[in-house]
């Protein structure tokens, strides 16, 4: 399991090389990139703020709930990026190997969606004449 | 008893600090610790919600509040 929370631009290549795995027959990604625009918004740049140690912990976590209902998974690997992002830039990678390849979408799936949800991460969105925090609100 | 609470994202802004040093009863809830805030802190009533956590665990609305615990204020989170 590799789990990383950085301030430094995410080495794509370098999470896909950790989930490598001779039993694999499937390796399943999801690149989740800072957007330009954001319900109708022009958005210039993105701020992330992290509770670093419970991230981590969360994180960790919804990665063993992944290997209990896929006992197959292979290897998997999350790095979270932090800090100030530009357009374009790659905020999140879930990378998963498993026997087969049914096995790795829905895992990685569940494992991007689970983290949206209980990992203690934020996001700013900075506009040309503004700024919010996305979700804060109804 | 006395507590530190850790905050984050639009949590700081509202309160204006990282950080928050509160007195409250012996063996306070969590619900009643956010019941607390919301009383201190009005702006908390206009989020979506917060949780508390405890020791990086989300905790339960029921959960006795010790002195030693780790604690933080999560308003929505929104990564990925």
């Amino acid at each position: 399991m590799h789990i990383q929370l950085t301030d430094q631009p995410i080495d794509v290549a370098a999470v896909l090389a950790s989930v490598q795995d001779e039993g694999a027959g499937a390796v399943n990604t999801f690149i989740g990139t800072v957007r330009n625009q954001s319900t109708g918004r022009r958005v210039v740049r993105l701020d992330y703020e992290a509770y670093d140690k419970m991230a981590l912990h969360q994180m960790r976590r919804v990665a063993e709930q992944a290997r209990e209902k896929w006992p197959m998974l292979c290897q998997v690997a999350v790095t979270h990026r932090k800090g100030r992002l530009a357009i374009g830039d790659v905020a999140v990678v879930v990378a998963v190997s498993t026997p087969h390849r049914a096995d790795s979408f829905a895992a990685c799936q569940y494992i991007i969606d689970t983290i949206k949800q209980v990992v203690p991460i934020w996001k700013k969105e900075e506009y040309e004449d503004g700024s919010v925090w996305v979700a804060a609100h109804p | 008893m006395k507590l530190k609470i850790a905050l984050f994202g639009i949590a700081k802004e509202i309160v204006g600090s990282s950080a928050l040093d509160l007195t409250t009863p012996d063996h306070q809830s969590v619900a009643g610790l956010m019941e607390q805030l919301r009383t201190q802190y009005p702006a908390l009533r206009e989020l979506t919600s917060f949780a508390v956590a405890v020791n990086s665990d989300y905790a339960t609305d029921d959960y006795q509040l010790q002195e030693n615990d780790e604690l933080a204020l999560i308003p929505p989170v929104s990564g990925g």
